[in-house]
């Protein structure tokens, strides 16, 4: 078969073949588009409040923490690791972010030698932790060959404790109003949030897709030794993923933080699982490693924005939710795995 | 008669995608004997140990074992019966004694249903006495040396008190002293009347403990004869006896100036190697699995670490540290396993192709798809690779179109000196022919090629210069005009030349 395989199916493909052929590759490759779709239109009928646009507007800036994050996730997994530490990341760097921008005269000052300062300070201050955060992470990873699952439950643990650590455990709230526009303003009508959402989805888009960088991710996570082989310092690429993610998880603290006007460090208690269930829902492989991409990893993140919002429409309680949820993840893999082996 | 023979495998098919591994072989083995299998490299030895113990079904012919016929699911139905084997691969779970290791599946328990170590312990001891190993049953594997491990491989195929024993390269881990010691739990298995399956690449080795040597060469049964009946001379005369019917593709390239000097690399698996080779030549290295022609070229390439040695290129020093080194000065490696180490299979073929020379496609920050679109099709066009699109997804080509998608992904950097490890390893005929057409041209434009190959017809036909390679050490150097499948294959084993 070696040779003909090629012209073998070209020349049987009948005119149907190619047509069913062309149906099962359309799903195959935007199955999970498909799948919103669906959940769309089921959502639209179990409830007449659904398709509104404030509805709708409310379902994207709920997603709009969880998908920043899930965009750095998705290129983690790409590599082949996972990060466990989002969430924490997220709840250090808003509480460093909040203690620049706390109004300087207010009763409870946190650090006044820092408060006060113009919003783009704290945005600087604040991801720069979350870079510091993930640069950890990515010497765990890449230097000392410690598994990502280790080194990013490590972090999981110390950037939570930091973040405790950092505010004696208390919210700093009394923030300046420019920060606090981030999370709450418009533009247009336009959300702050889904606005920050969607430039840093077509700037990863971008990033993961169009540039040296993104091609040497999936190359390592489709095979380290190939790539290693190949010329690629895998050990360069693999840590500045995890500082990408760090960065983004950072942006969402930034986010949430601001939203809620006060950061506490207490923020983002499992939005890493959230985070990972998006980027899996969205077609990446955490048993594959080189497979994911942003505008699924997106959909994944709508897909259990639009599946919350229409458990909460039609009185499913949270809890039931939670579990909904647990089982869509797992369901998500399994479909995966079947997937590629059916591709083997 | 016919009882006499304990194993009886007769017209044994084997097929692979794009290769015939076993065509229409047998294999008889008496009662109480030590039965030699022997082989070059691919003759399908292991392929046919594989289908008698169950790890692959043959696609046809008869197994007859104590005179009865069966078939073999799975290895857990071959141990049932009474066949057992020691794998070349050692896999020991390295966490767990000895005596669990042996006896891993087949633990007794006591009457409430815990594993009974006592017993365990104490069975393993006895085994281990009686094939005199001295080594205490809890020691952990882990604190095993390898030759120790390959040992308690050993006891464990022993502990299934089987009638037939296969041996694949058992000594492939041990030293002199411990060979003696399995010599002798070979004669003692013997003389109980059981029979064993010995594959070796070793003369030595054959000559002493073997009553019969079967051969097989490129898939098919060539010969069995009583080892007494046999010399040195005349085995490998039958493991390398085909004729050069493949035609190979060789016009002289002009040789040049020395591109590669190497001297004195030593290794994890190499010592003290030293060699050139000049421009425009096709510089063949030879020898049997595991004698380091893989360790070595992958380490002057910066996959691995040197130990010692210096590597000169076009003359000057260089300390090359990782394979982005290798590859700015200009060398290129195609790895000897294309699936491990090679193919990004789950990418598209542009990407596979491109990927070594990322850095040539950026405009600012950005890769340039349309430039690397040109490149790829220049290649595709220039190399014959059958690929219905740039974007197909390269795990469903075929073998010979997934090799020169890889050698694209190194022409593409523009290379002098390009390491091929095992070029044409299971891809077919046509692309085998097609890959050393290229490998002419490449050397008619002034580049140079290292070629390892396990195949001798296509070293003697491809290479200028021979470099033969035996345990680690380079053994000696053969030109194209004195260089015979005999001379490389008694270097390749360790004998001299004088003989011959």
């Amino acid at each position: 078969m070696d040779r003909g395989t090629v012209e073998n199916t070209k020349a049987s493909k009948t005119s149907r073949h190619s047509s069913r052929e062309f149906i099962s590759n359309l799903l195959r490759k935007y199955g999970i588009f498909f799948i919103f779709l669906g959940m769309l239109i089921i959502a639209s009928l179990l409830s007449p409040a659904f398709l509104t646009k404030i509805n709708l507007i409310n379902i994207v800036r709920q997603i709009s923490i969880i998908g920043l994050i899930a965009l750095g996730v998705t290129g983690v997994i790409v590599t082949g690791g996972i990060d466990l530490s989002s969430g924490s990341v997220l709840g250090l760097a808003c509480v460093v972010a909040a203690a620049f921008s706390q109004m300087p005269t207010g009763s409870r000052v946190l650090y006044p030698a820092i408060a006060g300062n113009p919003v783009y300070v704290s945005i600087i201050a604040g991801c720069l932790v979350g870079m510091l955060a993930g640069s950890i992470n990515g010497f765990l990873v890449a230097k000392t060959k410690i598994p990502p699952f280790i080194a990013t439950l490590g972090m999981f643990s110390a950037a939570r404790g930091a973040a405790m650590l950092f505010t004696a455990g208390r919210p700093i709230s009394n923030l300046r109003d420019d920060y606090n526009f981030i999370g709450q303003g418009d533009i247009y009508g336009l959300p702050i949030p889904i606005l920050i959402l969607v430039i840093m989805a077509v700037v990863t888009h971008i990033l993961y897709s169009r540039t040296k960088f993104g091609k040497y991710i999936y190359a390592i996570g489709g095979n380290e030794q190939a790539a290693y082989v190949s010329g690629i310092n895998v050990t360069r690429y693999k840590s500045l993923i995890y500082v990408y993610a760090g960065f983004l998880a950072a942006l969402g603290g930034i986010v949430v933080s601001s939203r809620i006007g006060s950061g506490q460090p207490g923020l983002g208690v499992g939005y890493e699982f959230d985070a990972i269930t998006a980027a899996v829902i969205g077609g990446a492989s955490l048993s594959a490693g080189g497979i994911g991409t942003i505008p699924g990893t997106i959909v994944g993140a709508l897909i259990i924005g639009v599946l919350n919002n229409t458990l909460d429409l039609t009185n499913v309680s949270a809890y039931w939710q939670q579990i909904i949820k647990g089982a869509i993840i797992v369901g998500a893999v399994i479909l995966d795995q079947q997937k590629h082996r059916g591709a083997k | 008669m016919a009882d006499e023979y304990l194993l009886t495998l007769s017209n044994i098919c084997k097929q692979f995608p794009g290769v015939r591994a076993l065509d229409n072989v047998q294999l008889k083995v008496r009662k109480g004997t030590v039965h030699g299998l022997m082989g070059e490299n691919g003759a399908g030895k292991s392929t046919l140990m594989k289908c008698l113990i169950g790890i692959y079904t043959p696609d046809s012919g008869t197994i007859i074992f104590k005179d009865e016929k069966i078939s073999v699911p799975n290895t857990h139905y071959a141990l049932s019966k009474g066949i057992s084997m020691i794998h070349q691969e050692l896999n020991p779970i390295p966490q767990m004694s000895i005596a669990e290791n042996i006896f891993l599946g087949r633990e007794t328990r006591t009457w409430y249903g815990l594993v009974d170590m006592k017993k365990l312990n104490q069975r393993t001891k006895e085994l281990l006495d009686r094939l005199n190993i001295k080594l205490d049953p809890n020691t952990r594997m882990a604190e095993l040396s390898i030759a120790n491990t390959q040992l308690i491989e050993i006891a464990k195929a022993v502990s299934y008190d089987s009638d037939l024993i296969v041996m694949d390269e058992p000594t492939s881990a041990i030293t002199e002293a411990e060979v003696r010691t399995l010599f002798k739990i070979i004669r003692s298995l013997k003389e109980q009347g059981r029979s064993i399956i010995y594959i070796t690449h070793k003369m030595d080795e054959v000559f002493a403990i073997t009553d019969e040597i079967t051969v097989f060469r490129d898939g098919m049964y060539i010969s069995t004869d009583p080892t007494n009946t046999l010399t040195r001379n005349l085995l490998i005369q039958k493991m390398v006896g085909r004729e050069l019917t493949e035609m190979f593709h060789k016009e002289p390239a002009k040789i040049g100036e020395t591109v590669l000097e190497v001297r004195g690399l030593t290794g994890r698996k190499f010592k003290n190697v030293s060699f050139e080779v000049k421009r425009g030549e096709i510089f063949g290295v030879a020898g049997l699995m595991g004698a380091g022609r893989t360790e070595l070229l992958e380490a002057v390439f910066g996959v691995t670490r040197l130990d010692s040695g210096e590597v000169f290129i076009d003359g000057k020093k260089h300390d090359i540290r990782s394979p982005a080194d290798a590859i700015r000065l200009g060398l290129a490696l195609l790895t000897e396993d294309r699936k491990l180490t090679g193919l990004f299979i789950n990418a598209m073929v542009r990407d596979n192709m491109a990927i070594a020379n990322m850095k040539s496609y950026l405009r600012g920050i950005f890769v340039d798809f349309r430039k690397i679109t040109t490149d790829c099709e220049k290649m595709i066009d220039q190399l014959r690779i059958k690929t219905p699109s740039l974007k197909q997804i390269i795990k469903f080509l075929s073998g010979g179109n997934q090799q020169k998608v890889l050698i694209s992904r190194w022409l593409l950097t523009e290379p002098g000196i390009l390491i091929l490890d095992e070029p044409t390893r299971g891809i077919d005929v046509g692309a085998k022919a097609e890959v050393h057409r290229l490998m002419t041209e490449l050397t008619r434009q002034g580049k140079t090629i290292i070629m390892i190959s396990s195949e001798l017809p296509e070293i003697l036909g491809m290479s200028d210069r021979i470099m033969v390679m035996h345990e680690g050490d380079k053994i000696g150097e053969l030109s194209r005009a004195e260089a015979t499948q005999e001379k490389i294959l008694r270097l390749a084993t360790g004998m001299s030349l004088a003989a011959v």
